[in-house]
């Protein structure tokens, strides 16, 4: 039984893109599903529990990526690798300037 | 844009003496400041700016590599530098394992795409695990070098 393969698109909607540190949070909770995780970018498609994959991407605010899932938790991991996609991280506040 | 578009080649530290994240942060920073690519009055404001990204979450991203980095005010534009441990650093890295390899990245403030970029740049290079084999073995600055411009071909 492989279960469900599930797709969405998802807009890049930080101003700072899709960085390092929501890289990490999605590839740490991709891992920790059974099913694949693919995010792909106009044709060029990576594996989305590997940081370095995802590094692939550079995925800039207004940059469209689809994610396929595909395995017995598919739903699960979807929803909530959608979520981390959407949500901000803390970083993402603007820094007081620099004297 | 390739790696030795915004590796600076003097700050390239074939041995870190470090043997702590902090050390390893100051280190690369000290090394970017002698290379002349900011005033050193900015010195600790950015070696404390990359401590605190750090602090939200480790740039070590497993297989011995992490990726110390920051916006700051005091750069125009993008640059970078490499450093190599021979008997490796705890950094708290995703993996749990010590970091052999370091790429530490400072952006300027408005440019997100290109530290994206940089990223993914960085990324072609060490996914290539002959490639990281290869950096591991390095001795000298010159050698990174030559195999930082083999990598961008």
């Amino acid at each position: 039984m492989n279960g469900a393969s599930l797709q969405q698109k998802v807009v890049i909607t930080n101003p700072q893109g899709f960085h390092m540190r929501p890289m990490a949070a999605f590839a740490q909770l991709a891992a920790r599903f059974q099913s694949s995780v693919k995010v792909s970018r106009e044709g060029q498609s990576v594996n989305g529990k590997s940081i370095l994959d995802l590094m692939l991407l550079a995925a800039a605010q207004g940059t469209e990526l689809t994610l396929e899932v595909a395995g017995p938790d598919a739903q699960n991991a979807l929803d909530a690798l959608v979520r981390v996609l959407k949500t901000p991280t803390e970083e993402d506040s603007p820094e007081p300037p620099v004297a | 844009m390739r790696m030795s578009d915004f590796v600076v080649r003097d700050a390239i530290i074939a041995e870190l003496p470090a043997t702590n994240k902090e050390g390893v942060i100051r280190e690369m920073v000290e090394s970017l400041r002698a290379a002349g690519q900011f005033r050193g009055a900015d010195l600790e404001d950015i070696i404390r700016a990359i401590l605190k990204r750090e602090f939200l979450g480790s740039t070590g991203i497993g297989r011995g590599v992490a990726i110390p980095h920051t916006k700051h005010n005091s750069v125009e534009r993008l640059i970078g530098t490499v450093a190599l441990s021979t008997k490796g650093i705890a950094f708290d890295s995703l993996d749990g394992e010590p970091v052999h390899v370091f790429v530490l990245l400072i952006s300027p403030q408005d440019r997100p795409g290109d530290h994206l970029r940089a990223l993914e740049n960085v990324s072609r290079s060490l996914r290539d695990d002959s490639f990281v084999r290869s950096l591991r073995t390095a001795t000298t600055q010159e050698e990174i070098i030559a195999l930082l411009d083999r990598a961008d071909h």
